[in-house]
């Protein structure tokens, strides 16, 4: 459910971020229509993840405005930090975050994620002896196991390799038919298909 | 069950799995309180006082629990997991009720050990010692748990948690010693009895700006 109605789901106006002296984001102005795919794009340190954990909640602006009209459970995010615990069994980590944010019919959601990015024979396994990889693609299915309308995603391809990139494609082209998405990425060529814009820092 | 009661039952599990797998704060919690109580056994001369035999009890007590409220938020910590947890939708209290809740069973079961070690050293422990240990153990896993959260963030942790911690413990101690020798325990208890309802009220509902920017 969207918090509030109205064509926009991201609107930042004069957005600044600031980490002591260090302004990573400074007078950022950009809209995120909902159903749209926005990419945003830069070189290291110019502030793509500050922006997406701005967006996720995670983080505070230090100026300007930034309203995002969802609500908590509505967002999926994907950080850097694949956000399992690596002490927990792969499915042991998706059944507390499907407990979490009330997923309904948390099981079969959890075993149709699982199999979709090929991590149902491991499930069983501690997450911590997952190579980055399946890590990813572990990360990925917390993300997605709430079935988030609005989908914040930080190099989404990150680690992967060919079979987890291709199904991760799959994926996302489904993903933007459907849902509203800001991926930061390094890559906006592989993403470009399906994307209705690009956000470039500086 | 609520909702609510749901999370914090999901939350508190996971750290006790996550205990049980890593083994890496319940062991050195033990290991701690004995080390100390066989320390104190030989400070303290043969036939020594019994009221300094309880006050040493209680340091005990809060520095075996001050060393898992080190560790509490270790692996939200190491892998920044406390903001999947806060991404949640639940209430953010939750996060905090079950991490206490984790944090009570650690030093509950340190207890189980330290009380019976406590006793062949230096004499029987009543029923009111216990009692005291009992609503201590509570003041203590309340605060402790919201100043470990704030300890995690900051860069000298190690150094934060025990500078925020002690000075909040006094009055536990105070608490505690008095309930454990005067002859009229149930001031003291009573006292423990409301520390723990003041601060877990506080530290329930500061929990979200501790975890939030």
């Amino acid at each position: 459910m969207w918090g509030d109605g109205g064509g926009r789901v991201i609107t930042a106006r004069r957005l600044e971020k600031r980490f002591g002296d260090k302004r990573v984001l400074r007078g950022l102005d950009f809209e995120l229509p909902r159903g749209a795919t926005l990419l945003v794009t830069g070189a290291n340190g110019s502030g793509k993840t500050t922006l997406l954990r701005l967006c996720a909640g995670l983080a505070a602006p230090t100026r300007g405005e930034l309203e995002v009209r969802a609500q908590r459970r509505d967002i999926g995010y994907l950080g850097h930090e694949p956000l399992v615990y690596r002490e927990l069994t792969a499915l042991e980590n998706l059944e507390l975050y499907g407990r979490l944010y009330r997923v309904p019919e948390r099981r079969e959601r959890i075993g149709m994620l699982l199999e979709r990015f090929g991590l149902w024979d491991a499930r069983g396994e501690r997450a911590g002896s997952f190579s980055r990889g399946m890590l990813q693609r572990l990360a990925l299915c917390r993300a997605l196991l709430h079935e988030p309308e609005l989908l914040l995603l930080d190099e989404p391809f990150n680690a992967l390799d060919s079979e987890g990139a291709a199904l991760l494609d799959a994926e996302l082209a489904e993903l933007a038919r459907e849902r509203t998405l800001l991926v930061a990425t390094h890559d906006p060529e592989r993403l470009a298909p399906f994307a209705t814009g690009t956000l470039a820092l500086a | 069950m609520s909702g609510y009661a749901q999370d914090v039952v999901a939350l508190a599990r996971k750290d006790l799995t996550l205990e049980l797998r890593a083994r890496d704060t319940l062991p050195a919690m033990l290991l701690f309180v004995l080390s100390m109580l066989v320390v104190f056994h030989f400070v303290l001369p043969a036939g020594g006082s019994r009221l300094a035999a309880n006050g040493l009890l209680w340091v005990a007590i809060v520095f075996t629990a001050l060393l898992g409220l080190t560790r509490a938020f270790a692996a939200e910590r190491e892998h920044g997991l406390l903001d999947g947890l806060v991404l949640a939708p639940c209430d953010r209290s939750a996060i905090w009720l079950g991490k206490s809740i984790a944090m009570l069973g650690f030093l509950v079961a340190a207890e189980v050990v330290a009380l019976p070690a406590f006793a062949l050293f230096f004499g029987a422990v009543d029923g009111t010692t216990v009692a005291a240990v009992a609503l201590a153990n509570l003041g203590i896993c309340a605060v402790g748990t919201l100043i470990a959260a704030m300890a995690s963030a900051g860069r000298a942790r190690e150094l934060l948690l025990p500078l925020l911690f002690l000075p909040l413990s006094i009055p536990i101690v105070i608490g505690g010693v008095g309930a454990t020798v005067a002859d009229d325990p149930g001031r003291y208890l009573a006292f423990l009895a409301l520390y723990d309802a003041l601060f877990a009220v506080l530290s329930w509902a500061s929990f979200e700006y501790v975890v939030t920017e």
